[in-house]
């Protein structure tokens, strides 16, 4: 094997990459830094911009300082109820969701008979789009034809699940659970395959319970499959928005910050200073745990 | 701490197939009801909306949808297809997914290549700069990127409104800006699996940086392009944001937009609607269930290293 400082002193020298080498390099990964940085982190940075500034898209932008801000928290009667509905989301998803996940992966991961017909079936929501998962969390939950009702059987007082704002939410937070539950088992499920089975055995030896395996010996060793893990869930859960949108244009009880920054733009009356003003709340939730999860990953890359 | 639990029961709870008789008692049977509840459970959704595709209207509202089957046909499906002109959202959503797709392969397995096996120097930075541009909601760049496209004007054979704004292009370069991301973190975490001496054989016979990457490296990474692709179609596929926000004329949606404005022409009709739904699941559900390994692989290659 050849000394990886000489081969490295090498590399670095005057004559690495030939004029042509460079002219590659210098397009094809110039054309992808280009769009991230002018499709999306330009954008990031203008709207934290524009969050300062009144603009409606047409007129003259004039800076309003913190204006924006100030109506938001004290004068916009759906934010509120936004900010409550994302946070559900968030703990629906953590709380219910990923643990019902990572039993089913446990489960699953006993070698049973049908595995793979189970992992199919629980996975199958996961592929549709969320749109379709609104229009079909419609066909189960409506008032009039829902599925649900039927079940129950109350014909002369049906419950309007998803009208109704105090349990809509609920209703909604079942189906983004539904997608996300199967989402979750398959990472976990992959985590728990590469689990060095003689750690179990040296568990077992000593006399460990399955549940205290599970916890003291298996899950610690998934802690990189569970950073990822709460890492989707946040982000998924703050992102949410095509379910919703496909329900009732997040209206009544389905407020969600995403919609609002949405409802703010298209259309009529296009508030783009005060629209960005919620995008930028959302941002800085959302860049709180990018910045925890990169430095998990940077930590990790330095480690492998 | 007392032992009271031989190990030996323990042990045959390991992954291993055909373990003792003893086991397949009635915690085996439990775990399989459990999981079939919860298949069922989790299937039902779907069944039910295939069974209401399939039936008249008035019988389901009539009789409930869970009454017995007087008449099924296919008719809704060829109603929702004809009427609606599915079709033609059809093709919408693939002039954008499919290029979006190989583009973003293309682009993000070059960025890949350049942190990994060239080791460019600030390779850490990029590398973090497209990770996190993947993890960002999408609101958040939504209304700077509404205005910068209806200011970038396009000639007409590009766009026939003019302006980047409600056109594919608008939607297919935000899909790739924004997917590149999620693909260049895959990729490099595949690609340092690769060991350096491939590439380094190749630098001593004097393979430029194209020849190390297209005929070199590419290959190499087949499998993780392969289940790459799959999820990225799927992802572009089911989008229905980008394109609500970006496209205005309705003939320009693709499919997932589309069937919601369907929405509205045939509100009380869910048995039409169901069957629309079908058809635009389809697609990804056959790429599912046919390319499953190559899926799911995708979606853990991001998640696990190694």
């Amino acid at each position: 094997m050849p000394l990886p400082t000489a081969r490295r002193a090498k590399r670095r020298g005057p004559r690495r990459f030939t004029s042509r080498d460079l002219a590659v390099i210098g397009v094809l990964l110039g054309i992808p830094i280009l769009l991230e940085l002018a499709l999306i982190w330009g954008p990031t940075l203008a709207s934290i911009g524009l969050s300062f500034t009144n603009w409606d898209g047409i007129g003259d932008i004039h800076w309003v300082g913190i204006d924006n801000y100030k109506t938001l928290f004290t004068d916009y009667p759906p934010f509120w109820p936004a900010v409550r509905n994302n946070l559900l989301w968030v703990a629906f998803l953590g709380l219910v969701a990923t643990p019902f996940g990572l039993l089913l992966a446990v489960l699953l991961d006993k070698g049973v008979r049908f595995s793979r017909f189970y992992q199919s079936t629980l996975y199958m929501p996961v592929v549709l789009s969320l749109a379709i998962v609104g229009f079909i969390a419609q066909l189960v939950f409506s008032r009039d034809q829902g599925a649900l009702n039927a079940i129950l059987a109350n014909k002369n007082d049906p419950v309007d699940w998803l009208g109704d704002p105090d349990l809509n939410i609920w209703m909604v937070l079942l189906a983004a659970a539904w997608r996300h539950t199967g989402y979750v088992m398959i990472l976990y499920l992959a985590g728990l395959k590469s689990v060095d089975p003689s750690l179990k055995e040296a568990a077992a030896i000593d006399g460990a319970s399955e549940t205290q395996t599970f916890f003291r010996v298996v899950l610690p060793t998934l802690r990189p499959v569970n950073i990822i893990v709460g890492v989707i869930t946040v982000i998924e859960a703050l992102r949410a928005f095509d379910i919703v949108y496909a329900i009732n244009h997040g209206r009544n009880g389905l407020e969600l910050l995403s919609v609002l920054v949405t409802d703010n733009i298209i259309g009529e009356a296009s508030r783009i200073g005060f629209g960005s003003a919620i995008a930028v709340v959302l941002l800085t939730v959302s860049l709180g745990f990018i910045v925890t999860y990169l430095v998990q990953e940077l930590r990790g890359g330095k480690k492998g | 701490m007392t032992v009271t639990t031989p190990p030996a029961p323990v042990r045959t709870a390991t992954p291993v197939t055909g373990t003792g008789k003893r086991r397949v008692t009635r915690g085996r049977l439990g775990l399989h009801a459990f999981l079939m509840v919860v298949s069922l459970a989790f299937l039902a959704p779907l069944l039910l909306a295939v069974y209401a595709s399939l039936r008249p209207y008035e019988e389901t509202a009539k009789y409930g949808y869970f009454s017995l089957p007087r008449h099924l046909s296919f008719d809704y499906y060829a109603k929702a297809f004809n009427d609606s002109g599915m079709g033609k959202y059809f093709v919408n959503s693939l002039i954008i997914a499919v290029p979006g797709v190989l583009l973003t392969l293309f682009l993000a397995s070059f960025v890949a290549f350049c942190v990994t096996r060239l080791r460019i120097r600030g390779g850490l930075v990029l590398l973090m700069v497209f990770t996190a541009g993947n993890l960002l909601p999408q609101q958040v760049i939504v209304t700077p990127l509404y205005v910068l496209f209806t200011k970038i004007n396009l000639p007409y054979w590009m766009s026939d409104s003019m302006t980047m704004y409600d056109s594919y292009w608008a939607v297919l370069a935000v899909q790739v800006a924004f997917q590149v991301g999620f693909c260049v973190f895959v990729l490099a975490n595949f690609m340092r699996t690769i060991p350096d001496e491939i590439v380094e054989a190749a630098r001593v016979d004097g393979a430029g940086v194209w020849t190390q990457y297209w005929n070199i490296t590419l290959p190499l990474c087949r499998p993780a392009l392969a289940a790459l692709a799959t999820l990225q179609f799927t992802w572009m596929y089911n989008d229905f944001l980008w394109a609500l926000v970006f496209i205005s004329d309705g003939d320009k949606l693709p499919i997932t937009s589309a069937l919601n404005n369907l929405r509205g022409q045939f509100f009380t009709d869910y048995n039409l609607l169901a069957a629309g739904s079908v058809i635009v699941a389809l697609p990804t559900v056959l790429v599912f269930l046919l390319l499953q390994r190559h899926f799911i692989a995708g979606l853990t290659l991001g998640a696990s290293k190694g």
